[in-house]
């Protein structure tokens, strides 16, 4: 596991907030030369801490009212594969994540829609006719809050 | 409003957020300066947040990922704001989202192994106010995590 000195720690709280952010900017922001920050930057790429670009977007800007998160259960554990599952799960494009999880439900996904009534459509078109799907339970989603994580000194 | 431009702009970029502007404006076939402009128009409206760097929390050794469902004991006038503003003075709650459902909140926690998640459990949840139910939800796999919007 890769040792984070305090520099790191903020070079990570900063790209995970914007990833556009220069080497030659951040430097200057942590008094580090370029190519020392550069160099900070690539090891923390290559430990596999910093990952992929994600665009945030302003999901009701853009005409998706509501979000909701499902739990749902397999009813024919055993007999249906969980990869059947998963596989015709992740091709849903109103589903944005799934979560193998271990309790009460199976999987958590989370699943996006214009309105209620679209995503009415999504659950009973989409949702309960996927492979093994039994149980499902909805809660919709009012608010919502990222938080920086264990990183701040 | 968004045009088709717009919208194709969003779809290329969405799929692949390392895109630089020459090539984003490539696949959606309109100048680079067209597309520079656009961008810079789509962020002042707010419909693009931001373009964050993913951090894989497993990398820097956290290997525990716990979805908690929380139930408030809603007797309480003020039960919603004061969990959650105790939630968020625990470092290791990464996500705090409220419902309307079954579950009132739900708190993303990771922890470094069992050992460390179940002290975290005993010392910051339990004692955060008013919970009158809490369900463990482990995190086994992620399966799709990009998030995306089916624009």
């Amino acid at each position: 596991m890769i040792d984070l000195d305090d520099i790191d720690r903020s070079l990570v709280l900063s790209l995970a907030r914007d990833a556009t952010q220069s080497a030659g900017a951040l430097g200057r922001e942590f008094g580090l030369s370029q190519p020392a920050t550069w160099r900070r930057i690539k090891r923390l790429r290559e430990a596999g801490v910093l990952g992929a670009r994600r665009l945030r977007l302003n999901s009701e800007k853009l005409g998706f009212g509501v979000t909701v998160f499902l739990g749902v259960k397999l009813a024919t554990k055993g007999r249906v594969s969980l990869e059947d599952f998963e596989r015709a799960v992740i091709a849903i494009p109103e589903v944005q994540t799934v979560e193998h999880v271990l309790g009460l439900y199976d999987y958590r996904l989370r699943v996006v829609a214009r309105d209620l009534p679209d995503f009415e459509r999504v659950l009973r078109r989409r949702i309960m006719t996927l492979p093994g799907a039994g149980e499902v339970e909805a809660n919709v989603l009012l608010s919502e809050e990222r938080l920086p994580g264990p990183l701040l000194p | 409003m968004l045009d088709d431009v717009d919208r194709r702009i969003l779809r290329q970029w969405q799929a692949d957020p390392s895109l630089a502007p020459q090539d984003l404006a490539e696949k959606v076939g309109a100048s680079q300066g067209q597309v520079t402009r656009r961008v810079a128009r789509l962020r002042d409206a707010g419909v693009v947040q931001a373009v964050e760097t993913e951090v894989d929390w497993t990398a820097l050794g956290y290997a525990v990922q716990v979805s908690l469902r929380v139930t408030l004991d809603k007797t309480a006038p003020r039960a919603f704001d004061e969990f959650i503003a105790a939630a968020r003075t625990v470092p290791e709650v990464l996500e705090v989202q409220t419902f309307l459902g079954r579950v009132d909140v739900r708190l993303n926690l990771i922890a470094r192994d069992m050992p460390h998640y179940q002290q975290v459990y005993r010392s910051q949840i339990m004692t955060l106010p008013h919970i009158a139910d809490i369900e463990a939800l482990m995190q086994v796999a992620r399966i799709k995590s990009e998030e995306a919007l089916p624009l």
